[in-house]
C-alpha cells in the first residue's frame, strides 16, 4: 500500500527533525559548555563528521535504490544532499569566525601551510553548486546539465576523506572508515557504468 | 579574632607573595576537584597533597588552565587515541611502587625506587607553558625537580651525548599498546645539553597534588620549549648513551616529527600550520594566540642551537 501525500508530508517531516537532531545536541552542548577542554575543536569534529555521514548516505541512495528497487529513496534525496551543505557549511563556518576570528591572513597563512585545509575548502566549493541548484526550478532549468553537475558529489567525496585523513596524526581507524565507505560506493557506480556501456555496445 | 591595624604588622607575618600564589593554586585545585566529583564519572584527584612547595626558578607568573581542562584533555596514546578516553582509561594503571631503572653511560647504574628518587630532590613549582603540536596550548602548574640534578647524582661518563626516556609496557592495562599508533613501548630522547638544561623537569605533581594517572604518573617528563610529545609520561628507564636515540613519532612519521621537535611558528608541521594556537580553557570567542619560538623560552633556550638550521634539525 502506498502511503496517501498527506503520510509522506508527515514522514518527511520526521526526516527532517531527526537529521536535524546532530544540530540541536550540538547547541545544546555549547549552550551547556559540555564539549571539553576544547569546544571548538569539538564542533568542528562533530559538524564534520555529520556532513562526511550525510555524504556518505546521500551516495548510498542510488545504489540501495538499484539494488532493492524502492524508488521512494528519491523522495528525501534533496533533503538529505542539502544537510550534507548545511553541515559542511557550518563546519566551515565555525573554522572561519571562531577558530580564524574572521583573519583573512590568518586563512591565508593556513591554507598555505596545511594542505588539508585546502581539501576542505575544494570540497566545500564542489558542495556549493549542487546546494545551489538542488531546487526542483534549477533542475527543470538545467536539464541534463543537472546531473552532470550534481555529479561533483564524486570528486567532493574523495577529497572530504583526504581532508579527513590528512588532519589525523597516528590513528587513521576512523577516517579510512569512511575511506572505504566512499571507495565501495564509488566502485559500484563505475562497475554499473562500465556495464551499461557494455550493454550499450552489444546492443548497437 | 583579633584584627591588626596595618601600622602593627611585623613584615615577618606579610605573607610571602610565592606562598599567597601556592595558596590561590590550592583553592584552585580544590575547586577543581570539587567541579569534578559532581560530575558523573569524572576522575577526581589523587588524596595526596603537596604542602609548601617552592616556586623555583623560571616559573613564570601565567593564568593558570583549569585543573579540569588539564586533566580531561590528554594524548595518551598508550590508552586510546581518544582524548577524554584516557582520562578513564588510565585510572587501571597502578602506579606505586614504581622503579626507574638509570642505565647507560653512567658511573652508577642500577634500578631505583621512585622514593628514593624522590627523597633526594627537593620539589619545586614551575608555571610552565606547555604546547601541542597539534596546535593547542595550555598552562600547568607542575611540582618536580630539574632533571640535571638527578642525572648528575648518577655521574654520567663523558660519552654520554643524549638520554633516551621509556615508557612502561603493560598492554594488559595499557590497552593501546596492543595496537600499532606507534611502535610500543614509547620512547623519548633529549640531547645532553637539553637534558641538563635548568628548564628541563621531571615532574611528579601537578596544581599542588600527586600527578593525575591521565597525566604521566607517577613521573613524567616537562620539557615546556618542544611540543608536548617530548614530555614522555610513566617514565620506567632512564638510558644514557653516545648516540641519538630512536624516539616513538620520529619512527611512526620521520618527516613529521623530527628529534628536537621544538616550538617553532616559523616551521609548519608538514600537515598543518604551526603559527597560532588555540588556549584551552578560553572562551569560544577568544582569538588563537600567535605560537611563540622555543614556546617563549627562547631567552633561555635558543644558545642550545646556534648555528643549526632549524629547519633541517625540526
Amino acid at each position: 500500500m502506498q502511503p496517501s501525500k498527506q503520510a509522506w508530508g508527515l514522514i518527511k517531516l520526521a526526516v527532517f527533525i531527526v537529521c536535524l537532531t546532530p544540530f540541536l545536541l550540538l547547541c545544546l552542548d555549547t549552550w551547556q559548555d559540555n564539549l571539553g577542554a576544547n569546544p571548538i575543536e569539538a564542533l568542528h569534529i562533530r559538524l564534520g563528521d555529520w556532513a562526511l555521514r550525510f555524504l556518505c548516505l546521500n551516495l548510498f541512495l542510488s545504489p540501495y535504490k538499484h539494488l532493492t528497487g524502492q524508488h521512494w529513496v528519491n523522495r528525501f534525496r534533496r533533503m538529505l544532499g542539502l544537510y550534507c551543505f548545511f553541515y559542511a557549511f557550518m563546519h566551515l563556518l565555525v573554522y572561519i569566525v571562531l577558530d580564524l576570528s574572521l583573519s583573512s591572513q590568518a586563512l591565508l597563512d593556513e591554507i598555505r601551510e596545511s594542505p588539508y585545509i585546502l581539501f576542505g575548502l575544494i570540497t566545500f566549493v564542489l558542495l556549493l553548486p549542487m546546494a545551489m541548484t538542488s531546487s526542483k526550478n534549477m533542475q527543470r532549468r538545467l536539464g541534463k546539465n543537472w546531473k552532470r553537475l550534481h555529479s561533483l558529489i564524486y570528486p567532493a567525496a574523495i577529497t572530504a576523506v583526504l581532508h579527513y585523513i590528512l588532519l589525523v596524526k597516528s590513528d587513521l581507524n576512523e577516517p579510512l572508515i569512511y575511506a572505504d565507505i566512499v571507495l565501495i560506493l564509488l566502485a559500484y557506480r563505475l562497475i554499473r557504468h562500465i556495464k551499461k556501456q557494455r550493454i550499450m555496445v552489444k546492443t548497437s | 579574632m583579633l584584627i591588626k591595624e596595618s601600622p602593627n604588622i611585623a613584615s615577618s607575618e606579610i605573607t610571602d607573595q610565592s606562598v599567597f600564589k601556592a595558596r590561590r593554586q590550592i583553592i584552585k585545585a580544590a575547586m577543581g576537584i570539587s567541579v569534578a566529583s559532581m560530575l558523573p564519572n569524572s576522575v577526581s584527584a589523587t588524596d595526596k597533597r603537596y604542602q609548601n612547595i617552592p616556586v623555583g626558578p623560571y616559573s613564570q607568573d601565567l593564568q593558570v588552565t583549569d585543573f579540569e581542562d588539564v586533566s580531561h584533555y590528554t594524548n595518551y596514546y598508550e590508552f586510546t587515541t581518544n582524548k577524554t578516553d584516557a582520562t578513564v582509561l588510565a585510572q587501571g594503571l597502578q602506579t606505586s611502587p614504581w622503579q626507574v631503572k638509570i642505565d647507560g653511560e653512567v658511573d652508577k647504574p642500577g634500578i631505583y625506587n621512585l622514593e628514593d628518587i624522590l627523597k633526594d630532590n627537593p620539589l619545586q613549582q614551575r608555571i610552565y607553558r606547555f604546547r601541542c603540536v597539534e596546535a593547542w596550548s595550555m598552562v600547568v602548574p607542575w611540582i618536580g625537580f630539574p632533571l640535571g640534578e638527578l642525572l648528575k647524582k648518577f655521574q654520567p661518563t663523558s660519552r654520554a651525548k643524549f638520554v633516551e626516556f621509556t615508557t612502561l609496557y603493560n598492554p594488559r592495562v595499557m590497552i593501546g599498546q596492543g595496537g600499532d599508533s606507534l611502535p610500543w613501548p614509547y620512547r623519548e630522547g633529549l640531547r645532553i645539553d637539553e637534558a641538563m638544561h635548568p628548564l628541563t623537569l621531571l615532574a611528579t605533581g601537578m596544581y599542588d597534588q600527586e600527578l593525575p594517572k591521565q597525566n604521566g604518573a607517577p613521573l613524567r617528563l616537562v620539557v615546556p620549549w618542544k611540543y608536548g610529545f617530548k614530555s614522555i609520561k610513566a617514565i620506567v628507564r632512564i638510558r644514557l648513551l653516545e648516540s641519538m636515540p630512536a624516539t616513538a613519532w620520529n619512527q611512526r612519521a620521520p618527516g613529521e616529527y623530527g628529534f628536537y621537535a621544538n616550538v617553532n611558528p616559523e616551521v609548519p608541521h608538514p600537515r598543518w600550520s604551526q603559527a597560532r594556537e588555540r588556549m584551552l580553557g578560553a572562551s569560544i570567542f577568544t582569538p588563537k594566540r600567535r605560537t611563540e619560538k622555543f614556546n617563549g623560552y627562547g631567552e633561555q633556550v635558543a644558545a642550545l642551537y646556534r648555528g643549526m638550521d632549524l629547519k633541517k634539525f625540526f
